[in-house]
């Protein structure tokens, strides 16, 4: 009999009972594994495939979350009530904060904006001493080419919290200035 | 040679914490993906390992700039540590060692809770998969931080029926011993 390999949320079908306090770790734990799951999949594939694999592992995870976010609770509405959803809520849990900035253009692309992205605020040192704004385009430029290696895991968060919510769309990141980063997301 | 005092007396110093879930999801699905990728458990089980030794050799430069022990300078110490103060540290579930070498240069941690694990069933087909392999890496790249060369291997697992996970580590080297330590110098 086939089991599923990812964690199921299937509550009693498993050894631990149906109810338990919220079980807590350091977010260190998940800081790490999130840096060495990125470069593990870098140094084996070639970038777009590390990419592709990074938007998968973190698609399946945006879809178990958002599944127990909104259990038991009321079903949303139109898209942009799921949109704000995701910047209010899901971001909250996931981030400790919620999406600073929300735009859209009324069809169909909504832009998110984090100016203090969780998940990049290691990446984004202290500017380095004497550095003018825009001193060294190179320097800027490999930065973020590699803060967005870091971002792959989390637009699969994205579409796959929305996706599980029934909209069906492509999530861009874009590391604007770190550690603050947008968010694009299109209805498809 | 000191110690903080003895395993489990000091409250673990509080590191930022995150709801475990959060966690628990992005390792399975991330063991999901090496699968889909590797195709070779074997291989899976490796860059499993790999990834928690890179995570390991990090992860201690938190734990002793928080839990401020100074040296531990023996493998029995140094394994109480981990189970007594690392692992609550970092995963708020401690462990325990047992099953200690006649020459005390092997020992089981045991823990009876891990939250790598928590709502995981192996299919029979991923039978040899070492689900929590990330562990034994992290343990044994801590560890070479703190220059004791250790192996690592699961003899226990609960996702296989067993009623632990039980990791067996072995001393290979202390590095220490080739450069005595004088706490008089």
């Amino acid at each position: 009999m086939q089991k599923p390999l990812a964690p199921s949320p299937a509550p009693g079908t498993g050894p631990t009972p149906a109810k338990k306090p919220t079980r807590r770790c350091a977010e260190v734990c998940l800081e790490l594994l999130c840096v060495e799951c990125v470069r593990l999949f870098h140094d084996k594939q070639s970038g777009p495939a590390a990419a592709a694999a990074l938007e998968a592992i973190g698609y399946r995870v945006g879809q178990q979350l958002v599944e127990r976010y909104t259990r038991d609770k009321p079903l949303l509405g139109d898209t942009l009530e799921i949109i704000k959803f995701v910047c209010k809520d899901f971001w909250q849990a996931l981030f400790k904060k919620q999406v600073d900035n929300l735009k859209t253009n009324h069809r169909g692309v909504y832009v998110l904006q984090d100016n203090g992205f969780r998940w990049l605020q290691r990446l984004a040192g202290p500017p380095p001493p004497g550095a003018g704004a825009g001193a060294d385009p190179g320097r800027e430029e490999a930065a973020r080419q590699l803060a967005l290696r870091y971002l792959h895991l989390p637009c699969g968060l994205v579409r796959g919290a929305l996706g599980h919510l029934g909209v069906a769309c492509t999530v861009e990141a874009d590391p604007k200035q770190l550690p603050s980063c947008t968010f694009t997301v299109r209805i498809t | 040679m000191l110690r903080g005092g003895p395993p489990g007396a000091r409250n673990a110093p509080s590191l930022e914490q995150i709801n475990a879930e959060v966690f628990t999801l992005t390792y399975g699905s991330i063991v999901r993906q090496l699968i889909s990728d590797f195709e070779d458990i074997e291989e899976v089980n490796k860059q499993l390992e790999q990834m928690g030794y890179n995570m390991g050799i990090r992860l201690v430069d938190e734990f002793l700039a928080k839990a401020k022990i100074t040296r531990c300078s023996s493998f029995k110490d140094t394994a109480e540590v981990v189970a007594k103060q690392a692992l609550p540290m970092f995963l708020n579930v401690s462990a325990n060692v047992a099953n200690w070498s006649p020459d005390q240069t092997e020992c089981s941690l045991i823990l009876t809770d891990n939250p790598l694990a928590d709502f995981v069933e192996l299919p029979e087909e991923h039978r040899d998969l070492k689900y929590c392999n990330v562990l034994a890496g992290v343990v044994r790249g801590a560890l070479e931080m703190v220059n004791m060369e250790v192996e690592c291997r699961w003899v226990g697992d609960m996702l296989k029926g067993d009623d632990c996970y039980e990791l067996r580590v072995k001393l290979k080297e202390h590095r220490d011993e080739k450069f005595p330590y004088k706490d008089d110098d």
